[in-house]
């Protein structure tokens, strides 16, 4: 049994102890917000945040995460929001998703933001190289120079 | 069927009531048949595209799949605006994939532009069927939305309503037409003060019959288009609830994991299945022609028993080949000239012979995926005679098409569920089948939906690739030094009619393509041929111009004496990236620029070498002339995307051939550019005015040529050959600039 609490909410799953903590979510819990893109830890489509650390959850096994606190783009609002119910719906990182326009196709955003919002959440005002080093995350409409100004406008802010 | 349906709001039917006003329905036999099958209770449809309800809202249809280029947003502005409507009382809405709501005007506009396109003649020779068939499309691809479907239909439909929504209040207030006027959703009587939403007169104008001939806006009356309108799809790909293709889910749902045949073409021979099906979860092991699959109740389970399936296909002939040998071939193509065809004519073969001084090239492009980040998949549920689809795809009706085909059901028996594209770049254009085709035929043997999903692997390994080619290039110039002759042979086949066209006044040209077939199979990659002839062309340009003793910039502009709109991009693009002033030390700027899809783009690339002597893109700085923008804010994205999607290629794309199937497997070795390589993009929008021109591929097509003609520039190294990884610029003179 893997038991471990997703954006609040605690899963006790029947499942083989090496299952992806990705395919956990998609297909046993029916959270498709989380996105396979690549299976090996490449491209970043599938991060969710561990104890709110960005992870890769394509190959995290469920037994990794035991006991663990998973937040998922479901959940990134609501999760920042805790217990305040005039909070926003939608996370700062989030809402300059939407103001700078930055997703296209839209795929790898889920993973874009997760990442995003870890990286700021420790560095709340990095540098370019900052952002170069820790946001690897592949986009093929290439949002890129978008989400670098929208990382800034939240730096600034 | 215990699919959610709240899940696919994409997926919507035509329900409401109102009334509905759309071009393709001006016929009359649209008009009847929509009040014949879609309408329900009280229910008015004049025709399609538009529905106006008595509370005033008003939804729009879009015909055309979103996949990150706007056209949900774009479209319905173009219908609004059109209508007079206030933007914040309009719904947008997927149109469903029925045949009342397809996009013809697509291959109409293909047709006057340059004859059918490679995407859409494919279908023509593969299944014999005829032009007036290939109206029945929902197609989104040649970068045509807005320019053919939104202007053709998407206004018109919006004219048509608000001239029907005129003359029924002018009739209720017995007051002359042309004594009123439209704003924002109301019909109002400008004397009398009176006033009218349009939902108050939806009933009335039900009943009319739709205007022959509309009279369109003229740029100084639009109220939403030209305005940067937020994107309607964005809200949901921020919060995880935009839906896709792979996202379709339900309780019973199996998942099955695919293996095709690596080499292409060949089928499969045997299968040792081991102890796979005593493994947990796993339903069933299915063999199909040219591939084996495991269907399991969860993908990870499906994928992880796959690895313990033993599988053997065919041997073919192809099972040695590599890269080096398909471009050994290609040499040999050219050589012999191998059922070459002529696409221009010129005595340039007597120039050469003339000439003073030619010069040479030979260019070459690998192979490329198109790597979109949702792989491809399929979910079907053949159930009670009908059979349901999900899938991203770029063209809705053509997929419902196939499905129902391979399923055995008839059309009107199969459903197709919309959902949004995690990319598509022409791997989702109809003709490339094998996913759709094999989840079909696997869900065949279940009652339950059925997703098949390709692995990154798998996405890589069996796409339908950007063509490799090879080409000859030479130049003739007279005893002046002024370049008399052009001469240009290419490995087709050809895609894309005119990519290998150039603008500029050279007095004899002669291109010609000869046979590039090979087992590997290719289809529409973004900007289609456009992607490597411009980079051949825009690259061969350069050298002639260094050889002329030319600067690069001006070299063009003198030789695009007839091209304003050309030499206007040009100006813009240079002057704004600083062309011509000093810059940092160690870096050059590169130009280029390409006319497709009815759009000129200029870019220059400002590019400098690491301390590892590998590229550096700083910066590109692109001027755009569209004709005019609809959304100036879609229009600034979708030329930093192409720009983006064409620098990875040029950096790094490169599929080869070992063995006959593909070497590479996923991100690593197909890598892709990134934060950390992704250059600063400053967009300007030229409106010349002139037609509208396509968005989702032009600004693709110059950026390998201004990378490496910046490269020259600062290495005096030409690149022939992409991608850019592979060349040592380790021993760099830098040239002399003029």
């Amino acid at each position: 049994m893997a038991t471990f609490k997703v954006n609040g909410v605690e899963q006790n799953l029947d499942i083989e102890p090496e299952m992806p903590l990705l395919w956990a979510l998609r297909d046993e819990l029916g959270m498709t917000g989380t996105k396979f893109g690549c299976g090996i830890a490449s491209c970043g489509a599938c991060t969710v945040h561990v104890n709110g650390n960005a992870v890769r959850s394509c190959v995290t096994p469920v037994s990794a995460v035991e006991g663990a606190q998973i937040t998922t783009i479901e959940g990134l609002a609501s999760v920042a929001a805790g217990a305040n119910p005039s909070a926003p719906d939608l996370s700062a990182v989030q809402q300059a998703w939407i103001d700078h326009q930055v997703p296209q196709c839209g795929y790898c955003q889920s993973g874009m933001i997760m990442a995003v919002s870890s990286l700021l959440a420790s560095n709340p005002n990095p540098s370019d190289a900052d952002i170069d080093s820790s946001i690897t995350n592949v986009c093929r409409c290439g949002s890129y120079p978008r989400v670098r100004k929208a990382i800034r406008s939240l730096a600034i802010a | 069927m215990k699919i959610n349906r709240r899940r696919f709001l994409l997926s919507s039917a035509v329900v409401g009531g109102g009334v509905l006003i759309g071009y393709s329905a001006l016929k009359p036999s649209n008009h009847r048949r929509a009040n014949a099958e879609l309408a329900t209770g009280g229910e008015h449809y004049v025709t399609s595209f538009i529905k106006i309800e008595p509370n005033n809202a008003i939804t729009v249809y879009v015909p055309h799949s979103e996949m990150g280029q706007g056209v949900h947003t774009s479209l319905p502005m173009m219908a609004a605006d059109e209508l007079d409507a206030a933007w914040e009382d309009i719904i947008v809405e997927q149109a469903p994939a029925i045949d009342l709501f397809a996009n013809g005007d697509l291959v109409k506009g293909f047709a006057g532009e340059f004859g059918l396109p490679g995407f859409l003649t494919g279908i023509v020779n593969a299944s014999a069927v005829s032009i007036a068939e290939l109206m029945n499309l929902q197609t989104t691809g040649g970068s045509s939305s807005v320019r053919f479907t939104g202007e053709t239909a998407m206004r018109t439909a919006g004219a048509a309503a608000r001239q029907m929504l005129i003359e029924c209040a002018a009739n209720r207030w017995s007051v002359a037409r042309d004594d009123c006027s439209t704003e924002l959703g109301h019909v109002q009587h400008n004397a009398s003060g009176r006033s009218l939403s349009y939902g108050e007169l939806a009933a009335d104008a039900a009943l009319l019959e739709p205007p022959e001939n509309v009279t369109l806006k003229d740029p100084s009356q639009f109220t939403i288009m030209g305005k940067a309108i937020s994107r309607v799809d964005i809200p949901a790909k921020v919060d995880g609830t935009a839906n896709y293709g792979i996202d379709a889910h339900s309780e019973d749902m199996l998942y099955a994991a695919i293996r095709l045949a690596p080499v292409f073409g060949t089928k499969l021979v045997s299968v040792d299945a081991g102890d796979v099906l005593s493994r947990r979860g796993v339903k069933r092991i299915i063999e199909l022609e040219d591939s084996v699959a495991v269907v399991a109740d969860s993908y990870w389970r499906a994928k992880e028993a796959l690895k313990g399936v033993k599988s053997q296909f065919e041997s073919s002939d192809a099972d040695t080949t590599s890269s080096a040998d398909l471009f050994a071939g290609f040499e040999r193509s050219l050589a012999e000239d191998k059922n070459s065809k002529v696409l221009e004519i010129g005595d340039a073969e007597d120039a050469m012979d003339s000439a003073s001084d030619v010069i040479e090239g030979n260019y070459t492009v690998p192979y490329l995926a198109h790597a979109a980040m949702e792989p491809m998949n399929c979910t079907v549920h053949l159930h009670d005679g009908i059979v349901e689809v999900w899938t991203s795809t770029q063209d809705a009706l053509g997929i419902k098409g196939r499905v129902a085909k391979i399923a055995g059901v008839a059309e009107d028996d199969a459903i197709f569920h919309h959902c949004y594209l995690g990319g598509g770049f022409g791997r989702r254009l109809p003709f490339n089948w094998n996913v759709i085709d094999h989840a079909t035929l696997i869900a065949k043997e279940f009652d339950v939906p059925v997703k098949t999903v390709m692995s990154r692997e798998d996405d890589m390994q069996q796409d339908y690739y950007r063509p490799a080619v090879a080409s000859n290039f030479k130049a003739a110039f007279d005893a002046n030094g002024v370049v008399q002759a052009w001469h240009n042979r290419f490995t087709g086949p050809i895609q894309t009619p005119g990519a290998s066209h150039i603008p500029y006044a050279i007095p004899n040209k002669s291109i010609r393509v000869v046979d590039g077939d090979t087992h590997v199979p290719i289809a529409a990659w973004r900007s289609v041929d456009h992607s490597q002839q411009t980079f051949f062309t825009e690259s061969f340009v350069d050298e002639i111009a260094h050889r002329s003793g030319k600067n690069p910039y001006q070299f063009r502009m003198e030789m695009l004496a007839d091209h304003p709109r050309h030499r206007k991009v040009l100006e813009v693009a240079a002057e704004a990236a600083g062309y011509g002033e000093n810059l940092p030390e160690g870096h050059a700027l590169g130009i280029a620029v390409q006319e497709s899809f009815g759009s000129i783009v200029a870019e220059v690339a400002e590019v400098s070498l690491d301390t590892n002597n590998r590229p550096v893109i700083h910066k590109v700085t692109c001027a755009i002339d569209c004709g005019w923008a609809v959304n100036p804010d879609t229009v600034e994205a979708q030329v930093e995307s192409g720009i983006i999607y064409g620098l990875t290629a040029a950096l790094y794309g490169e599929i080869t051939i070992e063995n006959g199937r593909v070497a590479q497997n996923n991100f690593p070795d197909y890598e892709m550019v990134r934060m950390a390589d992704a250059p600063e993009i400053d967009v300007h929008i030229v409106e010349s005015g002139e037609k509208l021109g396509g968005l989702g591929e032009p600004s693709t097509p110059p950026i390998a040529a201004a990378v490496s003609n910046g490269l020259y520039i600062l290495t005096g190294q030409r690149v022939r050959e992409l991608p850019l990884k592979n060349h040592d610029f380790s021993r760099s003179t830098p040239i002399a600039q003029v």
